[in-house]
């Protein structure tokens, strides 16, 4: 887009600062907005983490430097948060991916159900997350829900799980949720990607007599690899960060098994009103998503090279 | 290419259990939502009512904070998506059309939007607004909603600016027509399937909003539809299962009614949007 730009003929596309000029005007509605309310906010948000602000009226803010950082590393609880975080992130990104990726392919092969089941597909994502958990609290419900009543009817249990209310069970059963909700989003992405894929590539390898796993791995994975790498950070971060699901779930029990950062986060300002502590826990995670962001880019910048 | 019996059985069985895996829960819930209390109550539940009834929506609809509680989420989410579409058009135009400086700062901008957890914006905002005694008022969400949902809606609208053919405006600017007059009868009438299904996306993402409105809401008469719906959850000593599943899927109508017509256009928008922009 750039490049046409440039290379319009010199009457018909305005100069430069004829450009910025109106560029300014068409920006001023959204400018005071946006500076008020996201960046102006994400900055102090920043700041609060090094300071000791609590909520309340009139209680004074005072520069504590690296006070809450030494107190949350001291925590055990964050800690476990920060465990349980890594795990959730981690487990709901990847096994979310290998089943899209797995359904995507199976979609993209012209199957009768393809166009159920790409509609049904992104149901998940547009339901308000509140009614997702409570959806799935009235399926795992220990006495009533239909999850035990299969498994108890296939003989797989003899008793009746309370899902969402063990500490063994709860983390598993809050991933799966993680999963159904994920899941259809990033197959609809991987799917619209695989159909970019130019199919005369596919033709001429298997006129070279390439296997379809040979055409997999070196066709479809490398075309694939940017909706791969976008889909799978962006689903790392929102997943790194999210807070409803979970919170209407189990509100991040029993016993703290579900504790995700922002739940952690959360009850520290809202509960507790530790307002700078929360921001320093804030602060830490944007820590841990640029580093990851980092790892992304110089890999990416590496293979582009 | 022709593929084999064996295989093709194994793939109608894996997109057979990827349909249950994803419309078993749905079933499951408006089921409930049509069942009688005795039903849900047996020990043996079964898939489908036996014999289904609708008091359990009369019963949710008579609930007074539930009936209150959509006016709100109703308000606050049209309102939003007025806002976005008024403030984003102009900057999606600009974003599209002109090399300008802002444009990476804004691209930018919307990343970071996307990156941050919501933590380190909501306890500031919250500190904003409290003198301003927005917090707690229905206009107060409005205009952090629209802030919010303005990254995803520049996102999306750029990519459907740069998909209109610069050679109609071009055309227009020879005829005479300034930028303000092209703007208006050019580019917009064309754009109006990719306003639409913005529009569609930014009320989607107000009606289903959370957290922000946990924190921002406390009246009991300002709370949207999903902190009510939470607050039946919680206090579960009490809660009519047979309503709370009505007025779940009753939430969900309205996303799901704007998302037949998106369907289509918002996965064509995410990744023009991704390509273009």
């Amino acid at each position: 887009m750039s490049t046409m730009t440039a290379t319009r003929p010199k009457q018909k596309s305005p100069g430069r600062p004829k450009q910025n000029r109106e560029a300014i005007y068409l920006f001023l509605p959204a400018l005071l907005p946006v500076l008020l309310l996201s960046v102006y906010p994400l900055i102090r948000g920043i700041l609060l983490g090094f300071t000791d602000a609590r909520a309340g009226l009139n209680v004074t803010t005072e520069f504590i430097g690296f006070d809450n950082f030494t107190r949350l590393l001291q925590n055990d609880l964050f800690w476990a948060s920060f465990r349980i975080g890594l795990i959730w992130t981690i487990a709901v990104t990847v096994l979310q991916f290998v089943a899209a990726l797995g359904l995507a392919l199976l979609l993209n092969a012209d199957l009768r159900f393809r166009g159920v089941a790409r509609t049904l597909a992104l149901i998940p994502w547009a339901m308000p997350p509140v009614v997702v958990a409570i959806m799935w609290r009235l399926l795992l419900h220990p006495t009533n829900g239909p999850v035990n009543g299969v498994l108890q009817g296939l003989n797989i249990t003899d008793h009746p799980i309370n899902w969402l209310g063990d500490f063994n069970t709860a983390l598993p059963a809050v991933i799966v949720v993680g999963i159904w909700v994920g899941m259809p989003m990033t197959t609809v992405t991987l799917l619209a990607g695989l159909q970019s894929i130019d199919r005369s590539l596919y033709e001429a390898a298997a006129v070279d007599g390439a296997s379809t796993w040979h055409q997999f791995v070196h066709i479809t994975l490398p075309q694939l690899k940017t909706v791969i790498v976008a889909i799978t950070s962006l689903d790392m971060i929102w997943n790194f960060n999210s807070f409803g699901l979970v919170y209407v779930l189990t509100a991040g029990g029993p016993g703290g098994k579900t504790m995700l950062p922002m739940l952690f986060a959360y009850n520290e300002a809202f509960r507790y009103g530790n307002f700078g502590m929360a921001a320093a826990m804030g602060d830490v995670m944007v820590v841990i998503i640029i580093v990851f962001l980092g790892f992304y880019l110089r890999n990416r910048l590496r293979s582009e090279a | 290419m022709r593929t084999k019996p064996a295989i093709r059985s194994f793939q109608y069985v894996a997109v057979g259990l990827y349909l249950i895996f994803l419309g078993f829960p749905l079933l499951w819930l408006i089921s409930t939502s049509l069942k009688s209390p005795r039903e849900f109550a047996s020990i043996t539940p079964s898939l489908l009512p036996k014999s289904p009834q609708i008091s359990n929506y009369t019963e949710a609809l008579q609930e007074q904070g539930l009936i209150r509680s959509m006016a709100n989420s109703l308000q606050i989410s049209i309102a939003t998506t007025i806002l976005v579409i008024v403030v984003s058009l102009p900057v999606a135009y600009a974003l599209a059309r002109f090399r300008s400086r802002l444009r990476p700062i804004t691209n930018g901008w919307i990343l970071v939007s996307q990156v941050f957890p919501v933590i380190l914006i909501v306890i500031p905002l919250f500190m904003i607004l409290r003198p301003l005694h927005l917090t707690n008022t229905i206009p107060g969400v409005v205009i952090v909603y629209m802030v919010w949902s303005m990254p995803f809606a520049l996102w999306m609208l750029q990519g459907y600016v740069a998909a209109v053919p610069r050679e109609l405006e071009e055309a227009a600017a020879v005829d005479g027509a300034g930028r303000a007059r092209t703007i208006v009868s050019i580019v917009m009438p064309l754009l109006r399937p990719g306003l639409i299904a913005t529009a569609m996306f930014t009320f989607i993402s107000a009606w289903n909003e959370f957290f922000f409105a946990l924190v921002l809401l406390q009246d009991p008469q300002l709370k949207t539809l999903p902190l009510v719906l939470a607050r039946f959850v919680g206090a579960e000593g009490q809660v009519q299962i047979g309503p709370l599943a009505a007025a779940s899927v009753l939430a969900t109508v309205p996303s799901l009614v704007f998302f037949a017509f998106l369907q289509r256009r918002l996965t064509s928008g995410l990744l023009s949007g991704a390509v273009k922009g």
